[in-house]
């Protein structure tokens, strides 16, 4: 067991861990934050996204023991008093069915959108698909996930 | 109305779901909660000759290590398939025994022999690895053509050559006329793929044993939870039904995957009564790919003949289906009055016969993924039209418009009586729409830049709205396919609805809201959807085979049509008018051309206050209905496909895909857009990405995403969908049905176009770049005979 210590939306959190802990299991087990969700066993299906010191990171790819001090985001915590512009879009739009995927793709869209808007570059839809290969849907065809991040992205 | 029947109201359960607030079965912990982890058969087919559970038991916090032995020993029944079907000489089908915890033989990869209880999920799969399994490994027949071979191991004691069913439809003896009349045969051999469902939430149980009240509650991941609900207690004897409360809260996806009782949930509810502990089960994906049941697997021969005109003259189509190693809940089905009946597509054909074998093997258990049985008729016969055009030299639309049925209600050989639907205007909207006109200069662009192009259709039909009960009783289902709902009003006058579909991704929160909305004039956010819990629900029968408009919806019409009449019983007794001069319109009761009205929820308090009802009536506000249709609905489509071709290297991209599609009256264009949006891609991983596949042992060689390709974003296009509505008669609402025509229509769509870009129509599914550049090889330099 290791303590660990981070900052995972805006509240500082610790625990004692197995060390084969994944940041995934931290956050659902942990935390109890059950907006992170695991889809695959292989790092393929992105459903586990999450901000770590500002950037989309798999959260099954991490070890929680790695990350003492880190800064974690997670679906639950970006919308500050309102829904954020991405969640906000994803509705709009009708960027989700099931709802499982949709963690990792809300997660996936405000990161590349920020690196974008940084680096001052157009994401055009192909761009988004593109970036998007790390993120599985099953329900949507990504037909309005494409058209969300785009309208979210003209909103950031 | 904004939010009514038409409209596309934005989703009303979107909240949850992008706040991270989603409930799904693997986020629900109780109290004392204990993990289990499965113990499974590394062998295709073998003798299991003992279990060593020792060391496992010995490992601290290991609760309890638990066999089929005990599990057949407590009187849990064997899983079953619920749809009997009968073979041509009159023989029963022949079902194998399957127990949740394999007893004496192992017959797939993953087959469960034991299951560990522990106080980790870690722990419980650390100890599973230490339960020591002696098997005697038997011979392996990995697929159908394995399984039939002379000397072919015998999976099933009371299945003679693996064969589940021999079985016809049709008339053989006026289709063989009618193919000897024919100025031209067709013939096609065709493999429709093994797909892996994949829903993205893995299937998930949590059970919970209450010993003082002898009840239990399971949490599943299900797409029909008072169906299974039924199984468990009727036919595997774990808990009366009045014991089991089984709850589908929030289900990521199901696609056919969750609809069936799987061994995992039966083991979890013994296994909470055995250690007193809730037993929490969550499937990894190399798991899922095990053990959830996978789709389609068929190998066909058919032939098509044609008269001088193109007219279709007789179709005699021989399958072979793979059942896997076991009967799963509807696979019978599947194969049988699920395809066959859909062979006459949008074609008028006098003479249909279609025999189809089952077959076990050494695999994981097949049935319905996504369209079931739909798809694999449609891609025969869609591939089959295209292939007959081009060697007849006609058009691939021309050809088709010469078959088209004309009038309805048809009555096709093979027991369809199809009741609407207008096939020469779906297709001429879909050529319109993809500016087929246009295609010979894009095809030219496109060469000028090194490229194929390709065009390719597909126009075909389904059966949805699983179905007239007493029909499907005639044909041996086993449970009734009608469905209930509950219209409760509140005395403030706001709406639940409660129904037994299930919403998996379909979005019904918002379109059962809808059609409340639109009935009785109120704000949709004033009606809310209660769903998935067997203690709410009276009963239902889910959500699969695009079923919940067409009948979980009618059932709600037909409970509000109800609540109207009381309504107006009690609104014309208060405003002293006559009941057949009350209207309901824009949140008013009112008496038709006065300014006497009542507000809706004055008439919800009404009914409960109960001071000033009519005399004789009871108070409340509550109506009830089951829905049992007359007929299947039937939604068509045209799909037209464009694919351009690297030579090089035989990467193929969708340029354009175009979906036109009757579904009936339409509650929410945004919603429905999006199943076909989802269907198309299906259909596309299916014929381009999707492969399933098993070596000679039986090893599954496809078990991860490392290995079995699903589509991923940039691997499809911006769809172009339109509708044309012809409203279903036998409804109330005129709907058909969206969930499935998707996944139904676009295959033969993709392979068609694909085939027309490579020249050569010798191409299966899927057509990965490596199966297009081979092909394409095989065009450029045949190869020498010797």
């Amino acid at each position: 067991m290791t303590k660990v210590n981070m900052n995972v939306n805006g509240k500082a959190v610790s625990g004692d861990v197995p060390d084969e802990t994944l940041l995934s299991q931290f956050l659902r087990e942990n935390l109890r934050l059950t907006g992170t969700h695991i889809g695959c066993d292989t790092s393929q299906c992105g459903a586990c996204v999450v901000h770590v010191n500002g950037k989309a990171v798999k959260s099954c790819t991490a070890l929680a023991v790695s990350l003492d001090g880190a800064e974690v985001t997670t679906i639950e915590g970006i919308a500050k008093g309102e829904l954020h512009p991405m969640q906000v879009a994803f509705n709009d739009n009708h960027g989700l069915q099931c709802g499982f995927c949709t963690p990792g793709m809300i997660m996936s869209g405000i990161d590349m959108v920020n690196r974008y808007k940084a680096e001052g570059k157009d994401l055009h839809s192909d761009a988004i698909r593109a970036e998007l290969e790390g993120n599985i849907c099953r329900c949507t065809g990504y037909h309005n996930i494409v058209k969300s991040i785009a309208d979210a992205a003209a909103k950031m | 109305m904004t939010t009514g029947i038409g409209a596309p109201v934005k989703r009303k359960e979107d909240k949850r779901f992008t706040t991270g607030k989603g409930r799904y079965t693997d986020d629900v912990r109780n109290d004392n909660q204990a993990y289990a982890a499965f113990v499974r058969s590394p062998h295709a087919h073998a003798r299991v000759k003992g279990i060593d559970t020792s060391a496992a038991l010995d490992m601290e916090g290991v609760i309890d290590v638990l066999n089929g032995q005990q599990l057949t020993g407590d009187g849990i029944g064997n899983i079953i398939c619920g749809w009997a079907i009968t073979s041509k000489d009159g023989s029963p089908m022949n079902m194998g025994a399957w127990s949740a915890l394999a007893t004496e033989k192992v017959r797939y990869v993953g087959d469960a022999v034991a299951v560990v209880i522990a106080e980790t999920q870690a722990l419980a799969r650390i100890a599973a690895e230490a339960v020591m399994v002696d098997y005697e490994e038997l011979p392996v027949a990995a697929s159908v053509a394995a399984a039939m071979a002379a000397d072919a191991p015998q999976i099933h004691d009371n299945a003679p050559a693996n064969q589940i069913y021999d079985w016809e439809l049709g008339d053989e003896a006026a289709t063989d006329a009618g193919l000897a009349s024919a100025a031209h045969i067709t013939t096609l051999d065709i493999t429709n793929n093994r797909l892996s469902p994949n829903p993205m939430e893995p299937r998930s149980a949590v059970a919970k044993y209450d010993d003082a009240e002898e009840h239990y509650t399971l949490y599943t991941t299900s797409q029909n939870p008072h169906v299974a609900r039924l199984v468990l207690s009727a036919f595997y004897q774990v808990a009366p039904e009045n014991k089991l409360r089984v709850i589908a809260p929030d289900v990521g996806g199901g696609f056919g995957a969750k609809i069936y009782i799987y061994p995992e949930e039966i083991t979890c509810l013994w296994a909470s009564m055995k250690t007193n502990r809730s037993v929490k089960w969550t499937s990894d994906r190399s798991e899922a790919f095990l053990t959830d049941a996978h789709g389609r697997d068929h190998v066909t021969t058919a032939k098509m003949g044609f008269d001088a005109d193109g007219k279709i003259v007789g179709f005699k189509i021989d399958t072979l289906a793979n059942l896997g190693a076991y009967m799963s809940l509807f696979s019978s089905s599947v194969p049988t009055y699920l395809y066959a009946p859909l062979l006459s597509g949008q074609y008028d054909i006098q003479n249909i016969y279609c025999n189809v074998k089952a077959i076990y093997t050494n695999t994981t258990p097949v049935d319905a993924y996504r369209g079931a049985g739909r798809p694999e008729a449609t891609y025969l016969v869609e591939r089959m039209m295209e292939t007959a055009a081009r060697e007849l030299g006609l058009d691939p639309a021309e050809l088709r418009r010469r078959n088209f049925i004309q009038s309805f209600p048809h009555q096709t050989p093979v027991l369809m009586a199809y009741d609407a639907g207008d096939f020469p205007k779906i297709l001429e909207l879909a050529q319109e729409s993809a500016d087929v006109a246009g295609f010979p200069a894009r095809k030219a662009e496109a060469a000028s830049r090194g490229k194929l192009r390709g065009i390719g259709y597909s126009t075909f039909i389904e059966a949805c709205g699983l179905a007239p009960s007493k029909a499907a009783g005639s044909l041996g289902a086993g449970v009734g396919l009608w469905e209930s709902a509950e219209v409760r009003v509140n005395p403030v006058g706001s709406i639940e609805i409660l129904t037994g579909s299930h919403s998996h991704g379909q979005g019904h929160e918002t379109t059962f809201a809808q059609i409340a909305a639109d009935r009785f004039g109120i704000p949709v956010e004033s009606v809310s959807i209660v769903h998935g819990d067997t203690d709410k629900v009276q009963f239902g029968m889910g959500t699969y085979g695009s079923r919940s408009g067409p009948v979980g919806m009618s059932a709600v019409v037909k409970a509000m049509d109800k609540v109207e009449a009381k309504v107006k019983k009690i609104a014309a007794h208060a405003l002293e008018a006559s009941e057949d001069d009350i209207v309901i319109e824009g949140g008013q009761v009112k008496v038709a051309g006065t300014d006497k009205a009542m507000a809706w929820h004055e008439v919800g308090l009404a009914a409960y206050i109960a001071h000033n009802l009519p005399d004789g009536m009871e108070p409340g506000l509550k109506e009830t209905a089951f829905f049992d249709p007359v007929n299947f609905s039937f939604p068509s489509g045209a799909f037209i496909c464009e694919v351009e071709v690297d030579p090089d290297t035989g990467i193929t991209r969708i340029v354009q895909f175009t979906a036109a599609d009757d579904f009936g009256n339409i509650i929410n264009p945004m919603i429905v857009e999006g199943q076909v949006h989802g269907g198309v891609t299906q259909g596309i991983g299916q014929a381009m990405l999707e492969q399933v596949i098993y070596d000679a042992e039986g090893q599954l060689l496809t078990g991860s995403y490392m290995d079995y390709t699903m589509p991923r974003a940039a691997d499809v296009p911006f769809y172009h969908v339109q509708h044309h509505v012809t409203p279903s008669p036998n409804n109330p609402l005129g709907v058909k049905g969206c969930g499935e025509a998707g996944a139904i229509g676009s295959p033969p769509a993709v392979i068609n176009a694909i085939t027309d870009a490579i020249g050569t129509n010798d191409l299966a599914m899927p057509a990965t770049p490596q199966a297009v550049w081979r092909a394409l090889q095989a065009v450029k330099s045949p190869i020498a005979a010797e």
